[in-house]
């Protein structure tokens, strides 16, 4: 977008800045702030066929962001500013005596301040092989655009040489092209730079279990190609990969051969060498971002510290003092489904430095803080769990508030961690990728008086980068409201200013049955009479359905006005998966079951071509339905005596058993028949959230009953109960309520713990998280259904009768009539036409869903836009 | 009373005005093998959109839960609970992010 008249005459300063990607661009928008593109002529070389993107989100393309929504220039930013860009035209040399630059397109461009921006470029090791088709890297748009049309015509297998942040970053897209893929790293471990040994063995765990196959400890020697593409590669260790298409991610190097040739020092190891102002050996020159070797005697590839040396560089042309000394190198991964972040002095490079490690291999987390000589945190390594990222990454370099220990042990293990945002001082930095400190957050909310995370973000810039501290700023923003004296809103969501306990109450006491008429009697003003939102619909519908006998509303979750409510499973009664599909678990109580109902299982899956898996509550699910297939499925699996498992429902999954007495050398209780007595009972009890269970025959534990929302542990003498445990990615060992308790005793304490937590919990609340938040915790809980210190008991207790008591099995219900069962189809105009986007692949026997017909298949119309821009 | 679509020039018949419960999406196909998502708010304005989630590629939009913010109806996506203007098929939250949208009438 030139202007074909530069408003600004020939003896007016001019910068020419030379690479416009994200670090030019900010470069950009800190001159503009500063006032300078007033008095200066800005020309900046574009050397890709696109202005500045998001590279950082780039991956993000393959999950559906167009190269035009990762764009980070606003042509009316540049047109406002009279910025001359020029897309496509790379400087090709610069001449210092003159003060010239030259692009290609033959332009000459005068300049006062020259600024380079260049960044870097991949790095391919010199493996023979390495130019044949089907061989790429990972870092432009048009990178990525190669590798997509590679991929789905050419290529089942690919595989990724290095295992680092982008390498994995990329293993992951290809994975997600449906290719087959192989990590070759040649240091021992993944992420080498990043996370130590403990932690790398933890991230092999994740990343093999999401279907990669890693090489760790090999490198690559030679890339085979046969009649012209690639068909495999040879690897240091005399292995052989067969592959169809290989992503050097090697690591970069900046990209500083347009200095070198105009005579300016670089390093010894590459990198145009700057000093604090990010000016090179000539005053008229700067650079930086990825292609500048800092004072620091560092190369940063990361954006943050780019967009600090674009705000130094600004900031000295403008006469003001400025400088970048060097930077933190914290980290967290993009990759969906892991967790891995390192910050600080991760690896312990500090002298007289200490670990505090906590690793558990079974859920694949591992911590470790370093710490040094005076107590003051140093840096760390998350992987598995990074959820403390956000708060430990500011405290680098001080005193932590609770000891290191209570920093990495999960929740409920040991003392609660009382440590949030609030300890931190004022100058934390919490936002990294935009330098801003905690005190600047503060000033957002009391100065500049922001009420809500979207006015700060855009006041201070904080959050919109990585955006690895927004769940931080969020909780700042709150306290900082807090102690303002704004009262901050409790209310479940912009619908309801009441609490989900305090909707439960309301529902209850009234006997209200329909969610419009409590949006329209209890609602906000501004929501009364409107759609309501998708946070309180579900809600809403989870507490009329908990309480439906009660209050004499229809117990079948999809009746009339209920149908409108339910969340994404619940809407047809199965587990809605990635491809559109769903999922079936029919009800094995206990885990229980006998040849002949596994041999219907068998004999439906089969004949419907569904995926099998045994999950971990002991039972059976079914992948791969289709809308249409659910009524036909749950036909004959009724049929043959089944249940729905509500394995779709925020309500009871399983009671998992151990076999216990009748069969196990040491149990002492019948834990099979418990199992199954309980299973029956609280099945379809709809709560906050998911409800597990288990029942072990003794302390032996085999059912890990500790894990689970209310777990039962035989004794000699009768039951313990336990409640409040979880697995997962929190996980945190149950408490004990109460022990040997007759099964009456048993069953009626269960029944008021679950309808207590029903009653109070907020929404999406396991007990888990209920019992530590709700004041007085565990004794409160035991007072009030132990000791019945509120008098609720008889109440609690009665409620769980008329759920008891009015039990239907909905799949049973939807298959008996035919109003109901006109909703399962994929078409409404074609109740006959299978979803044609629902498809499947095969994958060792069975199927998995097709997913580049997801990616790919159904957004042609896109691409092509794509491509030809 | 039926429900329509208008494609180029004609209108496309759906289905039955009685098949579109309140706030409960349906999806329909349409001749050229594109998919819609037709939904219903309860002062029963009809609303169509393109069914396909341009966040999961899965073509599950009518299935979504129905909600306003502003005034204006959106449908929550039930896979990541993405928001899109019932009207103008604008993402609310990512804003570089559209679904085509048809004009749908009850006649
Ligand atoms: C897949 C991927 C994921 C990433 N993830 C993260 C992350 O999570 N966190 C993080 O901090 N960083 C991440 N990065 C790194 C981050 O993108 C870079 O640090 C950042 O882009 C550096 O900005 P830059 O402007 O210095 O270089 P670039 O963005 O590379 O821009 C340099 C531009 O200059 C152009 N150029 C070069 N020579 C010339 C010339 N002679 N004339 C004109 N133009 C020229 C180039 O074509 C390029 O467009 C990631 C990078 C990739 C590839
Ligand atoms: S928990 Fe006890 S009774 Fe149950 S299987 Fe284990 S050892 Fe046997
Ligand atoms: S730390 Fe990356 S956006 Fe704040």
């Amino acid at each position: 977008m030139p202007t074909d008249t530069p408003r600004h005459s020939a003896h007016d300063n001019t910068i020419v800045l030379v690479g416009h990607g994200m670090v030019g661009q900010r470069f950009l928008e800190a001159i503009a702030a500063r006032g300078l593109t007033a008095t200066h002529r800005v020309v900046v070389l574009c050397e890709e066929p696109r202005p500045a993107y998001d590279r950082v989100q780039l991956t993000s393309y393959f999950s559906g962001r167009t190269p035009d929504e990762l764009s980070l220039t606003d042509p009316e930013f540049i047109e406002q500013h009279g910025i001359e860009l020029y897309v496509g035209d790379p400087a090709e040399s610069v001449d210092r005596e003159a003060k010239t630059v030259t692009a290609r397109s033959g332009q000459t461009f005068a300049y006062d301040t020259l600024v380079l921006a260049t960044g870097s470029f991949p790095f391919v090791p010199p493996v023979p092989g390495k130019d044949i088709t089907g061989c790429f890297v990972y870092r432009t748009i048009e990178d990525l655009l190669a590798i997509e049309e590679y991929a789905k015509t050419y290529a089942k297998t690919g595989a990724v040489v290095g295992g680092g942040l982008l390498g994995l970053e990329a293993a992951g897209a290809l994975r997600g092209l449906g290719l087959d893929t192989h990590v070759v790293e040649f240091a021992p471990r993944l992420m080498p730079v990043q996370v130590d040994e403990g932690g790398g063995a933890a991230l092999l765990r994740t990343i093999t279990g999401m279907g990669l196959t890693v090489h760790t400890g090999v490198g690559t020697q030679e890339i085979i190609g046969t009649q012209g593409a690639v068909s495999g590669m040879k690897l240091s260790d005399g292995q052989e990969l067969a592959t169809d298409l290989v992503v050097f991610s090697a690591g970069v190097r900046p990209r500083d051969q347009l200095a070198r040739d105009c005579g300016l020092t670089v390093g010894e190891r590459g990198g145009i060498t700057v000093d604090e102002q990010c000016r090179t050996s000539d005053p008229a020159v700067y650079a930086i971002g990825e292609c500048a070797l800092a004072s620091d005697g560092r190369v940063y590839g990361l954006v943050a510290p780019g967009y600090e040396m674009a705000e130094t560089v600004a900031g000295s042309i403008a006469a003001e003092e400025s400088s970048f000394t060097g930077a933190d190198l914290s980290t967290k991964l993009k990759l969906l489904g892991v967790d891995v972040a390192s910050f600080g002095d991760a690896h312990g490079a500090t002298p007289d430095c200490l670990d505090v490690v906590y690793s558990d291999s079974r859920s694949g987390t591992y911590k470790k803080l370093v710490i040094g000589a005076g107590g003051e945190l140093l840096g760390g390594v998350l992987v598995g769990d990074a959820e403390a990222y956000g708060v430990l990454r500011p405290l680098t370099g001080s005193v932590p508030p609770v000891s290191p220990e209570q920093l990495v042990l999960p929740a409920g293990a040991g003392a609660p961690v009382a440590i949030g945002p609030s300890s931190l001082p004022d100058s934390a930095v919490i936002c990294s990728c935009h330098n801003v400190t905690k005190g600047t957050i503060r000033g957002a909310v009391t100065e500049h008086s922001c009420t809500t995370v979207p006015e700060v973000k855009k006041c201070t810039k904080a959050g919109t980068g990585c955006g690895s501290c927004v769940k931080v700023l969020g909780q700042l923003v709150n306290d900082e409201l807090e102690a303002s004296g704004v009262e901050v809103d409790k209310g479940l969501c912009g619908c309801f200013g009441q609490t989900r306990q305090e909707l439960y109450e309301i529902v209850h006491t009234l006997r209200i049955t329909s969610y419009r008429q409590l949006l329209d009697t209890h609602g906000r003003e501004a929501a009364r009479g409107t759609e309501g939102c998708e946070t309180c619909k579900p809600t809403v519908g989870s507490i009329i359905a908990s309480l439906a006998p009660t209050i004499g509303a229809d117990g079948y979750v999809l009746e009339g006005e209920q149908a409108a409510l339910q969340d994404t499973n619940d809407h047809f009664l199965a587990n809605l998966q990635k491809n559109g599909s769903y999922s079936v678990v029919p009800r094995i109580p206990g885990g229980e079951i006998t040849p002949d109902k596994l041999i219907v299982i068998g004999e439906v899956a089969r004949d419907f071509g569904l995926y099998t898996k045994i999950t971990g509550g002991q039972r059976i699910d079914m992948f791969g339905a289709r809308v249409e297939q659910l009524p036909l499925i749950w036909t004959r699996l009724v049929d043959a005596g089944f249940e729905s498992g509500h394995a779709y429902g925020k309500s009871l999954r399983t009671v998992k058993s151990c076999v216990g007495q009748t069969w196990c050398r040491y149990g002492v209780q019948d834990s099979v028949r418990m199992a199954i007595d309980l299973e029956l009972r609280y099945r379809g009890l709809r709560s906050p959230h998911k409800l597990k269970s288990a029942v072990s025959g003794c302390a032996r534990e085999c059912a890990e009953a500790q894990s689970k929302d209310f777990g039962v542990i035989a004794t000699s003498s009768g039951w313990n109960l336990y409640v409040g445990g979880n697995g997962g990615a929190t996980p945190r060992h149950a408490d004990l309520l109460a022990q040997d308790l007759s099964d009456a005793e048993l069953v009626r304490l269960i029944d008021r713990f679950l309808m207590f937590y029903i009653r109070t919990a907020d929404r999406l609340e396991r007990t888990s998280t209920w019992l530590e938040r709700i004041e007085g915790s565990l004794d409160h809980v035991r007072d009030v259904v132990v000791h019945d210190s509120l008098g609720l008991c008889d109440e609690l207790e009665a409620l769980m009768a008329d759920h008891v008591a009015h039990y239907r099995d909905e799949w049973s219900e939807t298959i008996n009539d035919p109003e109901r069962l006109a909703r399962f189809v994929s078409f409404v105009n074609a109740p006959d036409v299978p979803d044609p986007t629902v498809s499947f692949v095969p994958e060792r026997d069975q199927i998995k869903p097709d997913l580049p017909l997801l990616t790919i298949g159904s957004r042609p119309r896109d691409l092509e836009g794509a491509a030809s821009r | 009373m039926s429900v329509q679509l208008r494609l180029k020039d004609d209108w496309f018949e759906v289905c039955d005005r009685a098949q579109l419960q309140p706030g409960r999406g349906i999806a329909a196909l349409l001749p050229d093998g594109r998919q819609a998502a037709l939904f219903i708010d309860r002062e029963g304005r009809a609303y169509a959109i393109d069914n396909r989630d341009p966040f999961t590629g899965a073509a599950v939009l009518s299935r979504g839960l129905l909600g306003a913010a502003g005034g204006r109806t959106f449908v929550a996506s039930p896979l990541l609970k993405q928001r899109f203007d019932l009207e103008t098929g604008r993402c609310l939250d990512d804003d570089s992010v559209t679904v085509e949208t048809h004009t749908v009438r009850l006649a």
